[in-house]
């Protein structure tokens, strides 16, 4: 099985092509789609709407994989993990963006390369950190969920992605009603459309930003539990998934949390059709292929501001 | 002439030790330390001049690796004409990736070129001719007079690499381009309003460090007489061609350098005693202590303690 | 010869739903001095931004001496004699002053040839017209705001325009320093400079246009000469709201 890649081997290679097989790689990519939207849905916050270049995204998700491994050793079911972890990353996460905006507030001439070198640097350190604490080898998680699957129609559906695809629905959900249902939500989408109005308003636009962008790195927990559920993790899947966040957010335009459920599929379809007809050693270059089409075509994106 | 009588010693240095060292490994050695000054000193044309910052230095290198690769296993090509080539096609790349990306902002420019990486790799991974994922076996042919051995001459190539890497990496920044890249960097639209022709100027800057990063990948066959994707495309060269000037500062021509000696230093005494993780680590440590708390380098904090002692 | 060195007819601009400019028309003359007032998001900058090219104009025309520029990049159109100075101003930080009115001098005036052009003695004369002399050598991060808005002013001038275009320069200075900024403009446009200005100061722009317009929600509401304007009910309401 290629690293990072979570589908798993329902496909036979030595089958030809029949609309059976284009009908089960779309099923599948539709889940798979729900889950891709789910684990960007973090960085569609930190990045699309407070525009921070959070490179180390991915691998705070990796970490969060990691830290419900770590709690499914202790009996804890993994979305349970996840949830438990949120708390943890939410303080994390706005320490981060406190640091992150205290050292390149002030925008001297290089502020812009130094804020990337900046996340580049915090990831390869997260990604160091996993595999001194535990070890390059892949990681997996039990529960009743994982390991079986489920009849659909002549198909059979490894349950997880169900699990997984639920769990996205729902936390993509929670997060759009959030944004556009409360006030602190609605202060964050203000905040990214026209900060000196929110000022006028007597809101700190800092801690509206400090306090998404902890939303941002709880959903990160989460997104790391769903991640070790759909598949085994290592330190270096980060890297992988940088792609496939990335080209979710760009895809779905910036800001917007319904396009990155419509990128993500757009994404998860595409991958698995690829897979199906190409195989797995092209897999990788689809979300990033996607990427660069989107930036060389329509850099906006889909629903983008 | 302050900086080619250096120059000029430290390249006649290298002859010499070509000539007297018997001790290989030091050549080995010397060649990756030079190859990470071309590197860095490539990157730092477009990440610290104009900043733009570019993750995707693994694809230019690789890709120049592979030029030359397959290059001489069609053509048996002479190694000079493979760098000629492998600079070609890594400024080519600089120059589709540049118009299509540079015109957006620094961030998305550089998530697409670590697409770029990826998608270099898959090519190479699926073309059978270059050897796919096993790899490719190379024979060195013998090294030209006065070598008497293979990696001394590449030693005393990359020498002489490095030191026109580091030369046009000077004329620009002292130059008009130099000044025009700076004055992106510092404000783009200011710039443009200024009559800069900043796209164009940018993609130029591309096109430069590219090439010369396919130029520094060029000999890396010849020099494990092997070539595979996954350690060519390795992510070290990203981290090395961007922590290096980060760290040994941007602004000036001699950061790059700096920084890629201390790097590799760094790297040689710790991948060897403890782990190459660790070494990550440190360099990850490094670059995010200096891009808080020295933005100018270790240029800028000598700069710094000079002024400081003379006022 | 053209009267108008600047013809903008029928522009448009559009951000996603949103119509910043809604089909302006405007022509100003050679060597006029043109005021350009209306109350905070009436469309200011943003039409400034679409003749300077800093934003592509999504319908409409802006032909400046007789050539359609609206397709140009912001660069080409300095080079053929735009210039803007900045609201906040812009400077190149790692720069000193006098480099950054380099900047403009090679890439704009002796882009052809820099050989035996004395790029730095040009600057240092524009910073001695604008009473900067002194600061030359200094830091841009050092500056004053009086200072950086004059640098603003300097730079833009340093590229020898036709047309400059000053974009509040004197937003939020005190009365004395308001004064100095007048007078630069005063002096340039006397040289041969057509200036529009974009200010809130009333009594600035009173002193300083021979003809004004007013904007309100990307519409012009009122045209003509400083005294009219004053007077004119809907500049009013614009601007004591509605």
């Amino acid at each position: 099985m290629r690293r990072g890649d979570p589908a798993p081997h329902f496909f036979d290679e030595s089958m030809i092509f029949s609309f059976e097989l284009l009908y089960e790689a779309v099923v599948f990519g539709i889940l798979l789609g729900c889950f891709y939207a789910a684990v960007s849905i973090g960085l569609s916050v930190a990045f699309g709407l407070l525009d921070v270049p959070h490179v180390a995204h991915p691998a705070v998700m990796v970490a969060g994989a990691y830290g419900t491994w770590v709690l499914a050793g202790y009996g804890f079911d993994p979305i349970l993990a996840g949830l438990t972890l949120m708390p943890l990353f939410f303080l994390a996460g706005m320490a981060l963006y406190r640091f992150y905006y205290e050292a390149f507030a002030r925008r001297g001439s290089n502020a812009g390369v130094r804020g990337i070198a900046f996340f580049f640097g915090v990831a390869l350190i997260i990604e160091v950190g996993l595999i001194v604490l535990f070890g390059v080898d892949q990681r997996t998680v039990e529960a009743s969920y994982i390991g079986s699957s489920v009849a659909f129609g002549d198909m059979r559906i490894p349950q997880r992605f169900l699990v997984g695809g639920g769990v996205a629905l729902v936390l993509m959900a929670t997060l759009t009603l959030y944004l556009s249902k409360t006030f602190t939500g609605r202060a964050i989408k203000a905040v990214a459309q026209d900060e000196p109005a929110l000022r006028l308003m007597g809101a700190d636009p800092v801690r509206i930003k400090q306090w998404a962008f902890g939303i941002a790195t709880a959903v990160a927990a989460l997104s790391g539990a769903l991640l070790i559920i759909i598949g085994p993790v290592e330190p270096a899947l980060d890297r992988v998934y940088i792609g496939r966040t990335f080209s979710v957010v760009v895809l779905a335009g910036l800001g917007s949390m319904t396009g990155t459920l419509a990128a993500g599929l757009i994404l998860g379809i595409s991958e698995s059709i690829v897979l199906m007809l190409f195989g797995a050693s092209w897999a990788p270059a689809v979300s990033f292929g996607l990427l660069l089409l989107v930036l060389a075509v329509r850099p906006q994106g889909l629903f983008g501001r | 002439m302050k900086f080619w009588i250096p120059s000029g010693l430290l390249l006649a240095a290298a002859a010499a030790a070509a000539l007297i060292v018997e001790n290989e490994y030091f050549f080995f050695a010397g060649y990756t330390v030079l190859m990470f000054v071309v590197l860095a000193t490539a990157w730092n044309i477009l990440g610290g001049y104009a900043g733009y910052v570019n993750f995707g230095t693994p694809a230019f290198f690789g890709l120049g690796a592979y030029t030359a690769a397959v290059l001489f296993k069609a053509f048996a090509l002479p190694l000079g004409l493979q760098i000629l080539a492998a600079a070609a096609m890594s400024g080519l790349l600089g120059l589709v990736a540049g118009v299509l990306t540079l015109r957006l902002r620094g961030i998305f420019f550089a998530i697409a070129t670590i697409a770029l990486v990826v998608i270099m790799e898959t090519l190479i991974v699926n073309w059978r001719y270059a050897g796919g994922a096993t790899g490719l076996q190379l024979l060195r042919p013998p090294p030209t007079l006065p070598f008497d051995s293979y990696i001394k001459m590449l030693f005393v190539l990359m020498g002489a690499m490095a030191v026109g890497a580091v030369a046009l990496a000077r004329w620009i920044e002292q130059s008009w381009v130099g000044r025009g890249l700076r004055a992106i960097r510092d404000s783009e639209e200011a710039a443009e309003c200024s009559g800069v022709p900043t796209l164009r100027l940018k993609v130029f800057a591309c096109v430069l460090s590219g090439a010369l990063m396919g130029a520094a990948g060029a000999p890396m066959p010849m020099y494990l007489s092997f070539i595979e994707p996954a350690s060519t495309f390795n992510l070290n060269y990203a981290i090395g061609a961007l922590a290096s000037p980060m760290i040994g500062g941007t602004g000036h021509f001699l950061g790059p350098v700096i920084g890629a000696l201390l790097l590799s230093s760094i790297q040689q005494l710790v991948t060897v005693t403890v782990s190459s993780e660790l070494n990550v680590l440190i360099v990850g440590v490094l670059l995010v202590l200096f891009v808080v708390a020295a933005p100018e380098g270790i240029v800028g904090l000598v700069r710094k303690w000079m002024r400081r002692s003379s006022g | 010869m053209d009267a108008a060195l600047l013809r903008i007819t029928a522009v448009s601009k559009h951000f996603g739903g949103f119509t910043a400019l809604d089909g302006v028309s405007l022509e100003i003359a050679r060597g006029e001095r043109f005021g350009l007032i209306g109350p905070n998001g009436s469309g200011k900058t943003t039409l400034i931004n679409c003749v300077s090219g800093s934003l592509r104009n999504d319908g409409g025309s802006i032909e400046f001496n007789g050539e359609e520029v609206s397709r140009l990049p912001a660069f080409q159109r300095t080079r053929r004699g735009i210039a803007r100075s900045f609201q906040i101003p812009r400077p190149f930080a790692s720069m000193s002053l006098l480099e950054n009115l380099v900047v403009p001098l090679e890439f704009v005036v002796h882009r052809r040839s820099l050989r035996g052009a004395d790029t730095r003695g040009e600057a240092m004369a524009l910073l001695q017209e604008m009473g900067l002399a002194a600061k030359a050598d200094t830091p841009t991060g050092s500056l004053s705001q009086v200072e950086l808005r004059k640098m603003e002013l300097a730079r833009a001038m340093a590229a020898r325009p036709q047309l400059l275009i000053s974009d509040e320069a004197m937003a939020g200075l005190a009365g004395a320093e308001v004064d100095e900024v007048l007078e630069i403009l005063m002096k340039l446009n006397a040289k041969g400079i057509t200036i529009i200005m974009i200010e809130h100061i009333m009594q600035a722009v009173m002193r300083f246009s021979q003809r004004v317009v007013c904007l309100d929600a990307g519409r012009i509401i009122c045209e003509g000469t400083p005294e009219s304007i004053v007077q004119d009910p809907d500049v009013q309401k614009a601007y004591l709201g509605a």
